[in-house]
């Protein structure tokens, strides 16, 4: 296991001076938390600048330096829903990230405040994909929308809205087939479901799309935002996975390089494991202010 | 993605072209580029630094110093080195008992990472080599698994063996063997739920499964895009379970895939195959040289590399 930054600065600091070893040290510890070399080297040389006017007298003063740096690269979206009208969420990301775990997540996570949630099971394509849905709209006692196995995901989306609409329900949350971004023609089946949304009536501020990022993946997870954001514009990210203690620096460089907000961090399997993202937590954690 | 690798070392060249003589400030320069090269593509930074030290020693031997063209000459020697430091292929075969046996294949690895597709791949692969598979859902937690792998088994003809209202994936594992015996099939191949490395309850969990069914192989299934945690995570498989080969899944995005480099160099094991779709053939062997020039970004360096 890696050992923490706090205690590799604690050896450190028995110096009390900050020295070069300390900021190369910095620089691997955000290395090592998939912030990318480039990022990661920039922040520790503005740290370096920074620690000769500010003059930071403990560890913790620098790592609360770090943060700040850190602090304006990211963004928190707001996961509070608009009242008085039907809102979809459209659930997007790469294969085996977590999509449908956490919309069953986010489910109990509405169904908590008093929302009506509709589960839409556009994942078509995947081998008993639409069963794993079913089996959490039975556990969660939501009302899920399907068609068979390999039909037209756009057509179960209409389906899904057309009835919500019908039954006056607060949320839907798509489930939609992982893909690679790299692959054009799976992002296009994307932009269908897309106008098909739109062309319900669905307004901008009642449709979000979530690109869901597993905080394992390293520098990846950039392109990954890239193209989806390209495909679809993207509203928000939930960064799943978080129990792995992976800390998902890759999300500062979406921050910094898309400006997309985040939404929800996935910390376990069970329904409770869901969390609006918490900045200063998260940012605690990255940068070491935790251990 | 790949472009700006291949510009590090078309630079890395030009900075060396037409240079007299070769300093070591010229060559340190150089190695900063390739661990800038490496890190972006997700070696691991440990992983990184020995890969450095290693190729800077060489790299400043004679051989690059007296070369016609030392910038290519330097390249070759970071690119050899990784092909060898990725593995042989003569290694990267599944230990197959003979058909009058059932060689045991236990699918381990995180949430996600691919191992019920990645095991309705190897049975296919396997039948068309003449191979009798049987499949196993031993993964009792994630919802409607088994009629996933049940679903993939089918579309590739191959049985799956299902243990209906058991709880215990090891029962389920051992029950299975015993059919597996029963019914002349010469290859098992169980597949497990995901499970995080550091979760101490399905790391037991598994060691359960494991010691019931000795398997031949314990094969460790990871993500292709996976960061700087590979090395840690994998390590916690290799400790608490034992890993006999690897394999890197969904090889089909656009990662440079240095998560290979990393769980090489660390856990030590050969890397087996790579997933490189959802399709039942999306099943490749792995090859270290693709990988290498992968891992560089520079598919077109290397035949420019060559001819040095
Ligand atoms: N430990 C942990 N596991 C998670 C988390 N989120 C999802 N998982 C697990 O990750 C695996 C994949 O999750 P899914 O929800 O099926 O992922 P997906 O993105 O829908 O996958 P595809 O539809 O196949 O692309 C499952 O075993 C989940 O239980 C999390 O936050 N922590
Ligand atoms: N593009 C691509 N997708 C893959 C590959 N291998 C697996 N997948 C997809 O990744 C997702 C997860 O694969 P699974 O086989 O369900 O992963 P798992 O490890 O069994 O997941 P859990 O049982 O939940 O831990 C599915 O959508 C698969 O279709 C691959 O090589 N390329
Ligand atoms: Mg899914
Ligand atoms: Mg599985």
């Amino acid at each position: 296991m890696l050992k923490g930054f706090g205690a590799k600065l604690k050896a450190l600091f028995g110096m009390n001076t900050f020295d070069e070893g300390y900021f190369e040290n910095l620089e691997d510890f955000l290395i090592e938390g998939d912030l990318g070399a480039k990022l990661a080297t920039q922040i520790s040389d503005e740290v370096r600048k920074l620690a000769k006017s500010e003059k930071p007298k403990t560890q913790k003063d620098l790592q609360i330096l770090v943060k700040r740096l850190l602090s304006d690269k990211i963004r928190i979206f707001d996961p509070g829903l608009e009242e008085g009208s039907l809102t979809v969420y459209l659930i997007l990301g790469v294969n085996g990230v977590g999509k449908t775990t956490s919309i069953a997540k986010l489910a109990q996570y509405y169904k908590n405040q008093g929302k009506q949630v509709l589960l839409a099971a556009a994942d078509t394509f995947r081998a008993a994909a639409i069963d794993q849905l079913e089996v959490h709209a039975q556990r969660l006692g939501c009302r899920i929308v399907k068609q068979k196995s390999g039909s037209d995901p756009g057509s179960v989306v209409f389906d899904a809205i057309t009835s919500a609409q019908a039954r006056g329900e607060d949320l839907i949350l798509v489930d939609t087939a992982g893909r690679m971004h790299n692959k054009e023609n799976l992002l296009r089946e994307l932009s269908k479901i897309d106008k098909i949304v739109k062309g319900r009536g669905i307004e901008d501020v009642h449709y979000k799309k979530f690109l869901v990022i597993d905080s394992t993946t390293g520098q990846n997870g950039i392109s990954q935002a890239e193209l989806f954001n390209q495909a679809v514009k993207l509203d928000a990210l939930i960064l799943t996975k978080y129990d792995s203690l992976a800390k998902g620096g890759a999300l500062v460089q979406i921050g910094e390089k898309q400006n997309i907000p985040i939404a929800f961090v996935g910390t376990g399997e069970t329904y409770k494991d869901i969390h609006p993202f918490d900045k200063d937590e998260f940012l605690d954690t990255l940068v070491g202010l935790t251990d | 993605m790949f472009d700006s690798i291949s510009d590090k070392f078309s630079g890395i060249m030009r900075t060396f072209a037409g240079k007299s003589k070769i300093t070591e400030k010229n060559i340190q320069d150089a190695v900063e580029e390739i661990k800038v090269a490496l890190l972006d593509a997700d070696v691991n930074l440990r992983v990184v630094r020995r890969f450095i030290n290693g190729t800077m020693e060489e790299a400043l031997g004679e051989k690059v110093l007296k070369a016609v063209d030392p910038g290519q000459q330097f390249v070759k020697i970071v690119y050899d080195r990784m092909v060898a430091l990725l593995g042989d292929e003569e290694n990267q075969k599944l230990l197959l008992k003979g058909p009058d046996t059932t060689t045991v294949i236990l699918m381990m690895g995180l949430q996600g990472s691919g191992k019920t597709t990645t095991s309705a791949k190897l049975a296919a692969r396997l039948k068309r080599e003449g191979r009798r598979p049987l499949l196993v859902a031993a993964d009792l937690v994630r919802p409607a698994a088994i009629l996933q792998l049940q679903v993939l088994g089918e579309s590739v003809g191959v049985p799956v063996f299902t243990l209906e209202g058991e709880k215990d994936p090891s029962k389920v594992a051992k029950a299975a063997l015993s059919q597996a015996r029963k019914d002349q099939r010469d290859i098992l191949i169980v597949d497990t739920s995901g499970r995080m490395h550091l979760d101490q309850t399905l790391m037991d969990e598994i060691q359960k499964v494991r010691d019931a069914i000795k398997p031949d192989e314990t094969l460790f299934v990871a993500d292709s895009m996976t960061g700087q945690n590979a090395v840690a995570i994998a390590q916690e498989f290799e400790q608490k379970v034992g890993i006999s080969g690897v394999i890197l899944s969904k090889f089909d995005s656009d990662t440079r895939g240095g998560a290979a480099l990393s769980l090489r160099s660390v856990v030590g094991k050969p890397i087996k195959f790579i997933g490189v779709g959802e399709k039942m053939d999306d099943i490749e062997p792995f090859y270290p040289e693709r990988i290498a020039s992968r891992i560089l970004g520079m598919g077109d360096i290397v035949s420019l590399v060559e001819k040095a």
